[in-house]
């Protein structure tokens, strides 16, 4: 019995640990989109983070400047991202992915400007890196943007720049001025994202670190209809079922042969595909998602 | 008009980089995706070709993969360039190597952990499970609990070799005791997976293994976190990465990469290459397990001296070492 609490107890750790980084994504993603702008760079947003966020940790020693770091590489990523799509209306789709190549190669560069090697930053000693709180933060910042969107006039603003922006300009709100907020903000939580891989998942930056996470995310956030609540049970289910594979692979399901790893492996892939087949009804992005806003 | 000149100036400079002196003998070396600081597996080939640059004349040029489909044009490139000799670093360039050996039959090839065929290719390929099987030997002395992990990156015949000699080894010492097995992932992201391994090392230790050996490239990173914050132990792979985290690793899987490459540029540069497979096993040292001032206080003298044992009996042939790519 006490195996199995044990056990039960080690399961809901690793879920809210994996899926962290994924809910920082996931909040960067939909503030951008709720905005009216597609984000796919989450991943190299979270990469730039990684590595700020494990420079800083490592020049301080404190794992909160290293978040701060972390956060402020990923805002002036986004700021380079927001003058190609906001201000040169170039299309969203492929900047966002020149974003991603982009960081895919920068980080090993600075890296190893910074410490002689193109893989991995030198490793961090545990008081520079967290304990729970990127935990805590992450689930503070999901309730904080749900209740900002709902409830605060700028949040309204936010939505109305990705519903109907003509509306927002008309009512003397610069549509393009709240999407550079909402872009910058996202690239700081993506920045966050990278930082809770690179000192709270592990001990070091290494290279393209984020896996995959970033896209992870993005799936997340329109499974869970572009709202924060939704989207955040998303990434703690994409979290539970990447935990449960860890634990499941090699155990003999039935019979005394295991299940193969492979099959194992695809659960989280499965579970996206079930849940967006049937589970979640009709997902609807915002309206003026991926258009320019240009006043006539 | 400054424009045109300055861009001519930057197209002449391009073309001027650094080319090799006359005399020096060409090398190109093609890293897989791990890149050249994985400090593990790429990191020791490119050691070993930094010391034949140091002590005889050759040029050495060193490219990374992005990516699997990036070998064969990164390959052809080179050999196009006239490299004496192109070394190609991991299982996942084999079939670039078969095709574009094929193509360029004047140009040498050697390839690392991957047999290929051909009058000019060499395969340098290792012995991993014995190596494997002195780790696990030297798990099952430390392990208290006789519970041991294995941790590998993907799920391959090559990785699967480290798994089954490290649990033979193991239980030579402790018939009775458990190995839990845990593959990353699917995809080459797997040998970058820090966070991922992390996790699976946790829930290994959580399940009652107190040693965990993994073969995952960059992401052995992770298992050395887990095993500090744990306070248990991990064992590494390749390269020997016993400074990463002292105290916590117990040992590591040596695989002479950097021998086998510096040995394959010297022949080579000397015109004694000779294509054709060249194995390398504990027998010449080609495989082994680590010690240092890192990890001497963490092997007792009776440990190392039933290992030592259990190293000259498989030399001599009385403990033969399961090997995957023989299994049925």
């Amino acid at each position: 019995m006490s195996f199995e609490l044990a056990m039960v107890e080690q399961l809901a750790g690793s879920t809210l640990r994996v899926s962290t980084p994924l809910l920082f994504a996931a909040l960067a993603g939909l503030l951008c989109e709720r905005a009216g702008v597609i984000n796919i760079a989450l991943e190299g947003l979270m990469l730039v983070g990684a590595l700020a966020a494990a420079a800083a940790a490592l020049q301080t020693g404190s794992p909160w400047a290293g978040a701060a770091g972390g956060a402020a590489a990923g805002a002036v990523l986004a700021a380079l991202y927001a003058l190609t799509v906001i201000r040169l209306r170039s299309n969203q789709i492929v900047a966002g992915t020149a974003m991603n190549m982009l960081a895919a190669g920068l980080t090993p560069f600075a890296c190893k400007l910074l410490y002689g090697s193109s893989g991995a930053t030198p490793s961090l000693e545990l008081g520079a890196r967290f304990g729970s709180a990127p935990i805590w933060l992450a689930w503070g910042l999901v309730l904080c943007c749900w209740a900002w969107l709902r409830f605060s006039v700028s949040g309204l603003w936010v939505r109305f720049a990705g519903e109907n922006p003509e509306a927002l300009d008309s009512a003397g709100i610069s549509v393009n001025r709240v999407r550079w907020l909402a872009v910058l903000a996202g690239g700081a939580l993506a920045g966050l994202g990278g930082a809770s891989l690179s000192i709270f998942l592990s001990s070091s930056f290494s290279r393209n670190m984020t896996a995959g996470r970033g896209f992870m995310a993005l799936a997340a956030l329109i499974f869970g209809k572009w709202k924060p609540v939704p989207a955040a049970a998303a990434c703690l289910l994409f979290g539970f079922a990447d935990a449960l594979q860890i634990r499941l692979q090699g155990v003999a399901l039935w019979g005394d042969r295991p299940v193969p790893v492979q099959f194992i492996q695809i659960l989280p892939y499965l579970v996206t595909i079930l849940v967006l087949a049937g589970l979640v009804g009709k997902s609807r992005a915002p309206r003026a998602l991926g258009l320019p806003f240009q006043r006539d | 008009m400054q424009m045109k000149n300055l861009i001519l100036t930057v197209f002449l400079l391009a073309l001027t980089q650094r080319y090799a002196e006359a005399g020096e003998f060409r090398v190109a070396l093609v890293f897989d995706k791990g890149g050249k600081d994985d400090r593990s597996f790429n990191s020791a080939a490119f050691q070993g070709a930094t010391r034949a640059k140091e002590e005889k004349k050759i040029f050495l040029k060193h490219v990374e993969a992005t990516d699997d489909n990036a070998f064969e044009p990164l390959l052809r490139s080179l050999a196009q360039k006239d490299f004496g000799l192109i070394v190609a670093i991991g299982i996942a360039q084999a079939d670039a190597v078969k095709k574009i050996s094929a193509q360029f039959p004047k140009t040498r090839f050697a390839v690392v952990d991957a047999e290929v065929p051909g009058p000019n290719v060499k395969s340098l390929l290792f012995e991993e499970h014995e190596g494997s099987y002195l780790v696990g030997a030297i798990a099952g002395l430390t392990s208290k609990t006789g519970k041991i992990g294995f941790i590998g990156g993907m799920d391959i015949p090559l990785i699967r070799r480290f798994e089954l000699g490290y649990e033979a080894g193991f239980k030579k010492v402790k018939p009775s005791g458990k190995v839990i097995s845990n593959f990353i992932g699917v995809t080459g992201e797997a040998w970058n997976n820090p966070a991922k391994a992390k996790e699976l090392a946790l829930s290994q230790y959580g399940a009652g293994a107190d040693v965990i050996f993994a073969a995952a490239g960059a992401s052995n990173g992770g298992l050395f976190d887990a095993a500090e914050e744990q306070k248990k132990f991990a064992i590494g792979v390749d390269s020997n990465q016993n400074w990463i985290k002292p105290g916590f690793i117990l040992t590591s899987m040596l695989k002479r990469i950097d021998v086998a490459v510096f040995d394959t540029i010297v022949e080579a540069s000397e015109a004694k290459f000779t294509s054709g497979t060249r194995r390398f096993g504990l027998a010449n040292q080609g495989v082994d397990y680590a010690i240092d001032q890192y990890n001497e206080k963490l092997l007792p003298e009776a440990v190392r001296k039933k290992v030592d044992q259990l190293k000259a009996e498989i030399i001599a042939g009385k403990i033969q070492v399961p090997d995957y790519y023989r299994k049925k």
